[in-house]
């Protein structure tokens, strides 16, 4: 291969942008190893993240690589299917808010598993726990990576394998040395220039349509027929559209991760600010995208689109080279390089504090803390998970992105938020409810994907599956509450019934 | 201590406007993806132009999710944190 065949697939502008990214967050990173020594400071950034930062870096957790350029590309080619994704990626939020954030808050440390344990038996409900949050981290990661993987195959034109190590390299470094209050500053930029990005994008597209957004919808129809503008191909399958919704909107309040930055801000009422701010950030967003993606469908073309590859990803790409040329195409590419970096480093740190706070301190050391080593047994821990999701990301390649997604999604629905819930509100609520409803939902989750469709026909080729959906939530989330309160109703545990009494003050004045 | 009666009283409360909200959220978004699930043709309905109701009704979910966040918060920050400080003071 000749010099000028190997440079015509490489985007110089977007790797020089992406340099410039991951040259000032790596100076931030630097700048918070100096102030990262304890546990706290590794964790939670010591608590001294405000309100609104907390929020725009809740809201940059949330905003992955998959759904910026997966929801674009799905709207520009299916129309309004995109928006009833994104719908149910935002609705969770407020139950978040209503439910969970101040007890998270007032009750908690470091995991979410704080709270659930904080009145029942540590070791049992610690193990169960963390293995409902690892599961949960381990899809996403696995998601994000081999998104990450095509994605920068297709961005930049280098090798798999060479993005794959890259993103690995780069968010290990963040999380190693910054914890969290680099891991939330680059959450934050990250946040910024995609919302900067996707706002300037929308400006421009509607630049076109006399800055209406209804003309270019009614453009869109009048090209492609009424179709894009109503339910399509995504509801083929009623109870399909059921399961997913009730997946999205109750897992986004069992993602580690997202409940992990809750302990960064110093009280509930700032808890409480970050999921307002969240919220806003993430629903405008979302209707960003959905723009974005009708733009791409008219100006760009469904053809384009759908040629370009990789099931519509680059509709957002191709749009932002037809409406700000190259230089601008080149700035959203980076974008979304950013975007994964974020993302990944956000779990890894999730992944590493389940490892070093729950496993090590509280089964392993039988809960008798010690800073040091557990700082110690946190960068570990991320190094290790740095490379587990390199691993990952090079044996799942070429693996459906979305039904990770959505199974991280289901597991951290049944695994994750009944128990939290329960522990919260029922007084009656013991150790065994609380251990047996998260393996309930972990491994019904598990199993139910396995005989669905997804794996029992496309990848192991039996003829017809013995589950009919496409993902778990509808059997696996009832049946986790099931587990939950059925046995909570047949054993009694008189010293958690104490201990709830005991923590109220702190749970609701958060004294 | 904090009296237990105000005290009981306020966690009651804090549930009640909760599970209000929280009712509100989840039949709004299940009424929504039930249509889209079983009565498709009902979103179809023309609006204005060549705009059917299902376009406004989506953006609408994302509306309603603004919405009863920021007025959660706004009970929150006004009644709830009000009468938390009355009842330390107490103590």
């Amino acid at each position: 291969m000749t010099l000028i065949q190997a440079s015509a697939g490489i985007d110089w502008i977007s790797i020089a942008m992406f340099l410039l990214f991951v040259g000032i967050t790596m100076g931030i990173t630097y700048w918070a190893a100096k102030k990262t020594n304890t546990t706290s400071e590794f964790y939670t950034a010591g608590g001294g993240i405000s309100g609104f930062q907390n929020g725009l870096a809740l809201a940059g957790d949330y905003m992955s690589a998959a759904s910026f350029l997966g929801i674009a590309g799905m709207v520009a080619l299916h129309g309004y299917d995109g928006l009833i994704y994104s719908i149910g990626f935002l609705v969770g939020w407020p139950l978040i808010m209503f439910l969970i954030a101040e007890p998270l808050r007032n009750l908690g440390k470091y995991t979410f598993a704080d709270v659930v344990a904080s009145r029942l038996q540590q070791r049992p409900v610690r193990i169960a726990a963390s293995v409902g949050s690892l599961t949960t981290i381990l899809f996403y990661l696995i998601a994000q990576m081999v998104g990450a993987g095509g994605l920068i195959k297709n961005l930049f034109g280098l090798e798999y394998h060479t993005s794959i190590i890259l993103v690995g390299a780069v968010m290990t470094a963040y999380v190693l040395f910054g914890g969290m209050l680099a891991t939330t500053w680059v959450q934050i930029i990250k946040a910024l220039l995609l919302l900067g990005g996707a706002t300037i994008m929308v400006i421009l597209t509607l630049a076109a349509f006399d800055f209406n957004p209804l003309t270019l919808f009614e453009t869109a129809s009048a090209q492609y027929g009424q179709k894009v503008l109503l339910p399509g191909k995504l509801v083929s399958n009623p109870w399909d559209a059921v399961s997913l919704g009730l997946a999205l909107m109750l897992g986004t309040a069992g993602l580690p991760h997202i409940l992990m930055r809750f302990y960064t801000v110093p009280d509930a009422q700032q808890a409480r600010k970050s999921v307002l701010v969240a919220t806003g950030f993430i629903g405008y967003f979302y209707i960003l995208t959905f723009i974005i993606g009708f733009g791409a469908m008219v100006l760009v073309g469904q053809q384009v689109v759908e040629q370009s590859g990789d099931k519509g990803n680059m509709a957002a790409l191709l749009l932002a080279a037809q409406v700000g040329g190259t230089a601008f195409k080149g700035f959203i590419a980076a974008v979304a390089f950013a975007t994964i970096l974020a993302v990944v480093a956000g779990l890894t740190l999730s992944g590493a504090s389940t490892i070093s706070h729950d496993v090590y301190v509280h089964v392993w050391k039988k809960g008798i803390p010690h800073e040091a080593s557990e700082v110690r047994v946190a960068r570990y821990a991320t190094l290790s998970l740095g490379i587990i999701s390199i691993l990952l990301g090079l044996l799942f390649q070429g693996q459906n992105v979305a039904f990770m997604v959505g199974l991280a999604f289901s597991i951290a629905a049944s695994a994750n938020f009944p128990a939290l819930l329960l522990s919260v509100i029922w007084k009656k609520f013991t150790t065994r409810a609380a251990t047996l409803s998260i393996w309930a939902g972990t491994l019904l989750s598990l199993l139910f994907i396995i005989i669905s469709p997804v794996i029992w026909v496309d990848i192991l080729h039996f003829k017809t599956a013995l589950f009919p959906l496409k993902n778990p939530a509808i059997v696996s989330i009832p049946a986790s509450f099931l587990v939950a309160i059925l046995v909570a109703l047949l054993t009694k545990e008189t010293e958690a019934e104490i201990k709830y009494e005991e923590q109220k003050e702190k749970l609701y004045l958060g004294a | 201590m904090p009296n237990q009666n105000d005290f009981r009283r306020l966690v009651s409360l804090r549930w009640s406007v909760s599970i209000a909200f929280s009712i509100l959220m989840f039949s709004a978004y299940f009424g929504f993806i039930l249509t889209v699930a079983f009565r498709k043709e009902w979103l179809a309905t023309p609006v204005a132009g060549n705009i059917p109701l299902g376009l406004p009704l989506g953006l609408g979910m994302i509306a309603l999710a603004w919405i009863l966040t920021a007025a959660y918060v706004r009970w929150a920050n006004q009644v709830y944190d009000k009468k938390v400080q009355t009842l330390k003071n107490q103590k």
